[in-house]
């Protein structure tokens, strides 16, 4: 279990994080969304050790701030927003890299099986300066998943930190890499997403920590966190929330009239 | 008809030749670019009798053992230390271009050689008795080493290093070290000029023992560390945060980086002035057919080093034989086209 007690960060002089509270528990993805600039990618900086936050952070009981890079590297993996990659490097040596980092390291197999997750297993000897963008995040996807590919080791979970890990997919990878990150908590790892599609975010999120200028507006499972009034407070603008009826029921929406 | 020129599906990488035989078929160049280079010179001379010792004049005796092994031994260990430390600078800066030569280092390593000769005796006697023949190596060092912080602080913010930036900066640097090598220059006596003069020739000529003795413990001790910083490298290649998730010590493998490029620049241009271009077209090559992974990148970057430094030097002695060009016009007249032709194809890097 991660907790994170009265969180404060500043960058630059500007606090960017007031006093925040977050809880995530592993078997279920926890969903960190919010405006542009509400403090969930420093959130999530801050979770991984990145940042040096005021407050308390502990990672399965352990200080995290105690923890030396090599322990925090076995026990969670990060996908960051963007990382450009130096030097000519195959897509296989990246993700290598990653699984270089975990304790699966003595398992070569690991590469292509974690290649293949992300569909991207035909593409394993291309350089990954030569990838499409989307390829390019799966790519990193990828080498964190193989990070942490077993999500329970010794009955202690292994964490995902993943930075928007779907923003930049088409729809189908999307779903993909969603459901990904579904199988990964489904057995028994943990999942935090800093998510910025509400609609997918209420598919696969079992927990939802909704940020509001550096401070938490709502925290708890999607169906009291995406309400129409802490989503209008932090968004700015009136937002509504709709439910589909069950299947098997016809339904018509009004908005679609015209004038005959 | 209209031929369709459709898009060809993405290359796949033709497979890259094994790390073991990449570094055999090194060993064996270096080999040859040794015999060569103890083989061709300006003087006849009866190697192989003056080697195993069958009845050799004198005068062989003297020229292979005193003038041409010193050179060769020498110029192996320049050359591996300019093109590891190269590579170390590179990996470092995440930028191919990035070589110590080029941006300052090597002009401020150069300042520390000047200071110890022309200052040097100003140093407290026991100092002196303890550093030895290696006083200009380690000033030579003590100055790359001041200068490549100042570099890393004045380019990199936040884990990106900014190639113009960098670039400038080293300018900038070169040209303050190059004012206070010119006052240095001005104190020193006439003894001292002469010193500095064969020194700022930057070439091999005048190699001996003693050279060699003054610089190869610096250079063996970076070719020998170097490796262990191989994989810190490869994840830095992915930005300083993401090195940091996967368990990588980023600061300590950026300082440390830092001085064992500053050691093996700083011994180098002790030894033998400043030879350019070697750090940058050396592992260039190399990652084009062996790939950019560190732990193979380090190892060969000094094999290749060797044997490019040995063929150079002896290009240089036998081009305007019995006269000799100075090395680093050699190795810039190699080099600077290929630093051109990597700019050209990654015009983009410079755009930070």
């Amino acid at each position: 279990m991660l907790t994170a007690t009265d969180i404060h960060l500043s960058l630059g002089g500007r606090p960017v994080l007031n006093g925040v509270d977050f809880t995530a528990r592993p078997g279920q993805i926890t969903a960190i969304v919010g405006p542009n600039g509400s403090g969930k990618t420093t959130l999530l900086r801050a979770l991984t050790g990145e940042l040096r936050p005021r407050g308390a952070i502990t990672l399965d009981g352990q200080d995290c701030a105690r923890l030396p890079p090599a322990e925090m590297a076995a026990r969670r993996a990060v996908l960051p927003q963007a990382g450009a990659v130096a030097f000519p490097f195959t897509l296989r040596e990246v993700v290598q890299m990653g699984l270089s980092a975990g304790l699966s390291a003595a398992r070569p197999e690991v590469v292509g099986q974690a290649l293949r997750a992300v569909d991207l297993a035909a593409h394993a000897d291309r350089l990954f300066q030569e990838l499409s963008g989307g390829e390019q995040a799966r790519g990193h996807l990828a080498r964190a998943l193989a990070q942490v590919w077993e999500p329970v080791v010794a009955g202690v979970p292994r964490w995902l930190f993943l930075d928007e890990p779907v923003a930049s997919l088409d729809i189908g990878h999307q779903l993909q890499v969603m459901a990904l990150m579904a199988d990964y908590a489904a057995r028994g790892g943990g999942v935090i997403a800093v998510m910025h599609d509400l609609n997918l975010t209420a598919m696969f999120a079992a927990q939802i920590t909704l940020l509001n200028r550096g401070r938490v507006e709502a925290a708890g499972p999607p169906g009291a966190v995406l309400a129409d009034r802490p989503l209008s407070r932090a968004y700015g603008t009136a937002l509504r929330v709709n439910v589909t009826p069950p299947p098997g029921h016809v339904f018509v929406l009004p908005q679609t009239a015209a004038a005959v | 008809m209209v031929a369709i020129a459709h898009r060809e599906a993405p290359p796949r990488r033709p497979g890259r030749p094994a790390p073991g035989l990449v570094m055999a078929g090194l060993a064996l160049l270096l080999a040859v670019a040794a015999g060569v280079g103890l083989f061709q010179g300006a003087a006849e001379t009866s190697v192989r009798a003056a080697l195993w010792g069958e009845g050799a004049s004198l005068r062989d005796h003297v020229i292979v053992w005193d003038i041409r092994l010193p050179r060769l031994v020498l110029g192996a260990l320049v050359g591996a230390a300019l093109a590891v430390s190269g590579a170390l600078m590179q990996g470092l800066f995440r930028n191919p271009l990035a070589d110590p030569g080029l941006v300052g280092v090597g002009a401020g390593a150069g300042l520390g050689a000047v200071l110890a000769i022309v200052l040097g005796g100003l140093l407290p006697p026991a100092v002196l008795a303890v550093a030895g023949v290696w006083t200009v190596p380690l000033a030579a060092f003590a100055g790359g080493w001041i200068t490549t912080l100042v570099l890393y602080r004045v380019a990199t913010r936040g884990g990106r290093t900014s190639m113009a930036t960098m670039l400038l900066a080293g300018i900038a640097i070169a040209a303050l070290a190059g004012a206070l090598t010119g006052v240095m220059i001005y104190l020193a006596d006439d003894r001292q000029l002469r010193d500095l003069t064969f020194w700022g020739l930057g070439s091999l000529a005048g190699a001996n023992w003693a050279k060699v003795q003054a610089g190869a413990p610096l250079m063996l001790a970076v070719l020998l560390a170097a490796p262990v910083l191989a994989r810190g490298l490869n994840g830095l290649a992915l930005g300083e945060a993401a090195a940091h998730h996967m368990g990588i010590p980023v600061e300590r493998v950026k300082s440390a980086t830092i001085l064992l490029v500053a050691a093996a620049t700083g011994a180098a241009v002790a030894v033998s002035g400043g030879i350019g271009f070697v750090g940058i077209v050396v592992p260039h090559l190399l990652r084009l057919v062996m790939g950019p992974d560190h732990r193979g990148l380090l190892p060969a970057a000094a094999l290749l080093g060797a044997a490019v430094l040995i063929l150079a030097d002896t290009l240089a002695r036998i081009l305007v034989a019995p006269a000799e060009l100075p090395i680093g016009i050699v190795t810039a007249v190699l080099g600077a086209p290929v630093f051109l032709w990597i700019l050209l194809r990654r015009r983009a890097l410079l755009e930070v």
